[in-house]
């Protein structure tokens, strides 16, 4: 059933700044609106639970990428579109393109930010593994303060957040990479276009002697929230590439993601196509 | 439910005329064009951001008109499927969907054509996978993409005979 449209409140304050003071001033009662892509979605089919909003979408301070010596760094408002075209991104950030060209359709990336995807904290959602893969960070501003926070311990649990009422996701940054990684980002869906995760898969390797130096895996749709496989990592860390210590990895993720049975997928199917995800990545990251 | 909104007005041009829309800020852009503007081209298929039916441009991006609240459109250029032709005489594309039946039902067919002429402004040699791409978001239910595909790949060709 849909909403009943006089019940919500939109409104348009003039800048970042007037958008902070409003959240501060009534704490709890605005939430920020990006694109619309997921909350006008929530609205129509009349599950919309919260009834104020201020529309952000014109901020041009929430707008924009940047690289300097040590950081990337995209506003909150960075489209999809934005991202998958940018080519510096495309360069040393090719899981976080991937993910954004993976991400709906053309309209959909038109529309859909970097934020809006982090701060809906679906478990599904496209971007955040790679983000974990990158080691992101993310600026959350308020009127009165602003601070930086991990991007791996935002999700406290699912759909929550280490995010104030009076807080917004301001802008999100990664760490320059340096060069040698290799990186895989497979996103396992219905289809190849328009379909939502059963399971996706992003990870980075430094292979250096025939060892894996370093590597990072992240994935969506095995958990409350997205999950960075720290475990898989320390097995696989270190390692010389072998048939064994694949299998031990497998065994690990395995263990480490708790997926479900849902409209999408089943508990069993998610699993086994981690682990034979996580072999894919091995034979690119081996070869 | 407590009725807290007011109707606001919006100003912006739709097929480059200007107009006032008066809505509630949340209305769906796809209601107020269809209802206020009288614009029914613009269909409505899942209402949720999934079939592509309700495409539009703003400010010369596609989007789905069922997920832009309508204050956001305060300001833009919008063009529907009415704003595609030049008066009577079709676009490329429109020509051919009819020439190779690329409409059966024609519920996703503004939709469809909206984004192949959005697709054929930033990439007018589109290959066949750039134009999967492109049409990636709209669903058809009936003719399957095919003749669809084959409408917006002629529409390239004749783009560039005229050219």
């Amino acid at each position: 059933m849909r909403s009943y449209l006089p019940a919500y409140r939109l409104e348009a304050p003039r800048d970042l700044g007037a958008a902070l003071e409003r959240m501060a001033r009534e704490p709890g009662v605005w939430k920020p609106l990006a694109g619309g892509t997921d909350l006008m979605v929530l609205l129509e089919a009349g599950k919309l639970p919260h009834l104020n909003f201020l529309s952000i979408w014109k901020f041009p301070e929430l707008r924009g990428i940047e690289f300097t010596g040590e950081h990337a760094s995209l506003g909150a408002l960075t489209s999809y579109t934005e991202i998958r075209c940018h080519a510096a991104l495309l360069r040393e950030f090719p899981l976080l393109c991937r993910a954004a060209a993976e991400t709906g359709g053309i309209a959909t990336q038109n529309r859909g930010t970097i934020g809006g995807n982090i701060a809906n904290a679906s478990p599904a959602a496209d971007t955040p593994p790679a983000l974990l893969v990158y080691d992101a960070e993310i600026e959350l501003v308020s009127a009165k303060s602003s601070r930086w926070v991990p991007y791996r311990n935002f999700h406290l649990g699912y759909k929550k957040m280490d995010l104030r009422d009076d807080e917004l996701i301001h802008r999100v940054r990664l760490p320059r990479m340096n060069r040698g990684w290799k990186q895989y980002y497979r996103k396992v869906g219905t289809r190849r276009a328009q379909a939502i995760s059963k399971v996706c898969f992003a990870g980075a390797a430094l292979v250096r002697d025939a060892r894996i130096a370093d590597v990072r895996i992240a994935l969506g749709s095995v958990a409350p929230t997205v999950l960075r496989a720290v475990e898989t990592e320390k097995i696989l860390r270190g390692e010389k590439p072998s048939q064994h210590v694949l299998h031990a990895a497998q065994e690990a993720l395995g263990r480490e993601i708790a997926p479900i049975d849902d409209m999408r997928s089943t508990a069993r199917y998610r699993r086994r196509i981690a682990q034979n995800l996580l072999a894919e990545f091995w034979e690119k990251i081996s070869a | 439910m407590p009725d807290r909104a007011r109707k606001i007005r919006v100003e912006c041009t739709v097929n480059g005329r200007p107009v006032i829309l008066e809505a509630y800020a949340m209305a769906r852009l796809l209601d107020v064009l269809r209802e206020q503007a009288g614009l029914t081209g613009t269909k409505e298929g899942c209402g949720e951001g999934e079939c592509g039916a309700c495409s539009v441009e703003i400010d010369g991006a596609l989007v789905n008109s069922c997920l832009v609240p309508v204050l956001q459109a305060s300001g833009a250029a919008i063009r529907t499927i009415e704003g595609v032709a030049n008066g009577e005489r079709l676009a490329a594309v429109q020509q051919a969907f009819i020439a190779h039946g690329g409409a059966q039902c024609g519920i996703c067919t503004p939709g469809m054509i909206l984004a192949a002429v959005n697709l054929l402004s930033r990439c007018p040699e589109p290959t066949e996978d750039q134009v999967r791409e492109g049409l990636a978001g709209n669903l058809c239910r009936c003719t399957g993409y095919i003749k669809i595909f084959e409408s917006v790949i002629a529409a390239c060709r004749q783009s560039e005979r005229h050219a």
